[in-house]
């Protein structure tokens, strides 16, 4: 049976319930850093703080991206195996360019751009298969998901690719090292997150990518290359996975079978987290930051603490996405008449 | 059993607020049984807030609902069902992945024991459908369906049951003429039964018809109530409106015998839609489209924009060959088009109206970011060029009444400064002062040197805009109508495929 439902909403209480929407995620990330806090003080020691935003910059920014495939009502599975093929294909590269360039700046410039490229191709043809084939996103991202993780598994041949010694020395700075006391990976995250919040709302292709998850018939008859749009927010993703790979390979300086799993459900969670609509037509870069932020930050909050095992991290991000969206969602019907 | 005389459902001194605003003021209406009572008034005067109210899907900030005199508090549609008032949406409410049987016992299956009874579910839909004269299938999946046969199953629904109150809100807007006939003979047999009607429409014609009593409604309050007999459409519609329209169609200015041919269309095939079809535009011609729901119209017009794919067909413009394959390169042609689906495919209803306004024409305030500023300049300039009226600027598309929806759209598909206009459909569902502005603009457009395409199936808005009317028939260009020719009785002949 249908409930009343609301016609009209009145302005001004809608606008209150607006503003509890735009911040919510903020105001959930100060909880917790109290809550930090007030477990253990060492939660705020300016090593802890960086330590928890260097880390939480891979899913960051995956999940950017993300923001964008998931505002024009598309969705990426693949992120996390493609992170780990990319990984792959980089480390192989830089491998065999040693012999020819020496363990240099060349071979890692060289590795980077490959690494750009593969994302950007990766992007494209999820996004061509999507559109064209007209094929849920769901399932030719699944598609994709299982083809890269395998391919990573094959390249590694089941076991682990290590990446030539000489080179990681020269490349360990891009993870371990900082500019202005600001670490590396922070600081790329940043960018992201500037470059990604203009792109969503101070461009055409970012309102275009809001009409389109809004509604893709009224797109298409507002003359919008609806296809363009969005197989070009898929290879903004590949893009945005690859520079997450790309300070992600001198961490560790290997990748595996094993490399980025479930980093597609994170990145999924940190945009759901920060606000934006699964469905599409509603996103928000800087909700998304707090919401990967956040996710580091639990994980982080119960290493600190004896009270709740660690192992029940999953658990604890899992609620806190739960209760999230459902605040969110109780805001809205708070608004209706 | 209350007397005949006495209201079914009633509403006493009715109103309702959203937020500040108040949008009913005292509202007193009675629906007796086996009358058909019409509510008429522009579009934002309060009508679908108020058969909202009374079918339980809002609840009154102040007055009561009475159902044979006892106080009703309907806190859903449910409850109200449950009372036997029923209301068919405006909007079609259906579940579309499902099939009409299933939809038309949707929230009520019939059942033997744990198990849904299919045999007699199946059995009721289709004497249902068939007291309807419609052919639908009751397997047939609702997605399948055409507007207008899913707007019968939305019907159908209503009558399998047991009701007392029917509320109509336009019932017959996606309807063929043959569908609206089948409708009303069916109104009859339920006015016979001692149904209730309550009827909303903008055709002032179809309220002469079948209305046993009017009321009228503007700007929330109600204006006036009584018996339909001894009123007549113009003194209703001045009542709606509030002043005297006399002048419905601008005057129709002479073609100028040299005026240039700027679009033609030729030998357009349209698979499963338009079997062939050609015709030309001048230069200032407004060039009608007749035809029932159905006859590829927006098919043709749609194919030779780049929205549809066409297996035949060459687009000239200003005489030299075009190719238009996606809608982007008729915008570069600067030919605009209104789509008749503003909710579907022409405003993004949860956008706010800026962005809607400037979708189409976005890449004018990027240098290379959205400049916000002269965006809203431009907005600022579009509500006043087409008085477009809002509660608040901050409103969301989907907030506004359809008739300054409509307006909105028009302004959206002129912001990129078009030579040719499309528009289909211009005044579905909207009320008759909008609808005057509507025609006085296109005449504007014209007078301008602007030329238009205008596809409608209200017949009396083809005669009083159009220089010619083309008129199409099951996929097929029938005729092309001229001066004297155009008229009703013709354009009926062509449209039914008795002539061309």
């Amino acid at each position: 049976m249908n409930s009343v439902v609301p016609d009209n909403k009145p302005a001004a209480r809608s606008r209150v319930s607006v503003d509890l929407k735009t911040w919510g995620p903020f105001i959930a990330l100060l909880a917790l850093a109290v809550l930090g806090m007030l477990i253990n003080p060492a939660f705020l020691g300016l090593d802890n703080l960086s330590n928890m935003l260097t880390r939480s910059a891979f899913i960051g920014i995956i999940a950017i991206g993300a923001t964008f495939v998931i505002t024009a009502g598309g969705l990426d599975l693949s992120v996390g195996s493609m992170a780990a093929f990319i990984a792959g294909v980089m480390i192989i590269l830089m491998n065999s360019l040693v012999e020819q360039f020496g363990p240099g700046l060349t071979t890692i410039l060289l590795g980077i751009g490959a690494s750009l490229l593969l994302g950007l191709c990766a992007g494209f043809i999820n996004g061509m298969v999507t559109t064209k084939g007209k094929i849920e996103a769901f399932i030719v991202t699944l598609g994709t998901m299982g083809i890269y993780r395998s391919l990573v598994t094959y390249l590694a041949d089941g076991g682990t690719l290590s990446l030539d010694w000489g080179v990681r020395d020269i490349y360990r700075p891009v993870y371990y090292g900082s500019l202005m006391g600001i670490p590396i990976p922070v600081l790329v995250f940043l960018l992201v997150a500037v470059a990604g919040y203009i792109l969503l709302n101070h461009t055409r292709f970012g309102r275009y990518c809001f009409a389109i998850g809004s509604n893709e018939k009224v797109a298409e008859y507002s003359a919008i290359h609806v296809d363009r749009i969005k197989t070009m927010t898929y290879m903004l993703q590949g893009v945005c996975v690859a520079l997450a790979t790309i300070i992600y390979v001198p961490r560790l300086g290997s990748a595996s079978g094993a490399t980025g799993v479930l980093w597609e459900l994170e990145a999924i969670a940190a945009v759901i987290i920060g606000g934006t609509v699964l469905k599409g037509g509603h996103g928000r870069i800087w909700g998304t930051v707090v919401g990967a932020i956040m996710l580091t930050m639990i994980g982080n909050i119960l290493n600190l603490t004896d009270a709740i095992s660690n192992y029940l991290n999953g658990a604890v991000q899992g609620i806190i996405i739960i209760v999230a969206v459902y605040l969110q969602r109780a805001s809205w019907r708070k608004s209706a008449p | 059993m209350s007397m005949p005389d006495q209201p079914l459902l009633a509403a006493r001194r009715i109103s309702r607020w959203f937020g500040e605003n108040q949008v009913l003021f005292d509202i007193d209406l009675a629906l007796k049984p086996g009358e058909v009572h019409a509510l008429l008034g522009e579009n934002g005067a309060g009508k679908s807030t108020l058969v909202r109210i009374l079918a339980g899907y809002l609840s009154p900030s102040g007055g009561e609902v009475c159902l044979a005199d006892e106080v009703r508090h309907y806190r859903s549609s449910g409850d109200a069902e449950a009372d036997g008032v029923v209301m068919i949406h405006q909007e079609l409410a259906l579940a579309e992945q499902l099939s009409v049987e299933e939809n038309i016992f949707l929230g009520r299956e019939l059942r033997r024991g744990p198990f849904l009874d299919r045999r007699a579910m199946r059995e009721r839909c289709r004497a249902a459908l068939a007291e309807l004269e419609t052919r639908v299938d009751p397997r047939a999946r609702v997605k399948d369906l055409s507007t207008s046969d899913q707007q019968m199953v939305e019907i159908a629904k209503a009558i399998t049951r047991d009701v007392r109150v029917l509320i109509m809100d336009e019932p017959t807007a996606s309807l063929t003429e043959h569908e609206v006939e089948v409708l009303f003979a069916l109104i009859g047999r339920l006015r016979q039964r001692g149904v209730a009607i309550l009827y909303i429409s903008h055709k002032l014609r179809e309220i002469e018809r079948i209305a046993d009593r009017v009321t009228v409604l503007r700007d929330g309050r109600l204006i006036d109530s009584g018996p339909m007999a001894g009123r007549s459409k113009e003194e209703l519609a001045r009542l709606m409106v509030g002043r005297e329209i006399n002048d419905m169609y601008p005057e129709r200015t002479e073609l100028a015998s040299d005026a240039p041919v700027v679009l033609e269309a030729r030998d357009m095939v349209v698979p499963g839609a338009v079997k062939r079809a050609s015709f030309s535009l001048r230069r200032g011609e407004v060039l009608g489209f007749g035809g029932v729901v159905g006859a590829g119209r927006t098919a043709l017009i749609e194919a030779l924009l780049g929205l549809r794919v066409r297996s035949a067909g060459e687009v000239l413009r200003n005489g030299q060959p075009v190719v238009l394959r996606h809608l982007r390169d008729a915008v570069r042609q600067r030919i605009a088009y209104l789509t008749e689906d503003r909710k579907g495919k022409g405003l993004v209803l949860n956008m706010g109206l800026r962005p809607n306004f400037t979708l189409l024409n976005l890449r004018a305030y990027c240098r290379p970011l959205i400049d916000r500023r002269r965006e809203d300049q431009a907005f600022q300039g579009a509500i006043e060029r087409f008085d477009i009226r809002l509660r608040t600027q901050a409103a969301t598309a989907a907030e506004l009444s359809g008739g300054n929806q409509q307006k909105l759209l028009l302004a959206k598909v002129m912001s990129i400064d078009p030579e040719i206009v499309i528009i289909n459909e211009p005044t579905r569902g909207i009320d008759v002062g909008t609808k005057h502005q509507i025609y006085h603009f296109v005449r504007e457009l014209t007078d301008a040197g602007c030329s238009v395409i205008l596809v409608s199936s209200e017949m009396a808005e083809l005669i009083g805009l159009s220089h010619r009317v083309a008129v199409m028939c099951a996929g097929e260009l029938t005729g092309v109508l001229e001066g004297e020719q155009i008229n009703e009785h013709e354009i009926m002949q062509y449209a039914s495929g008795i002539k061309g």
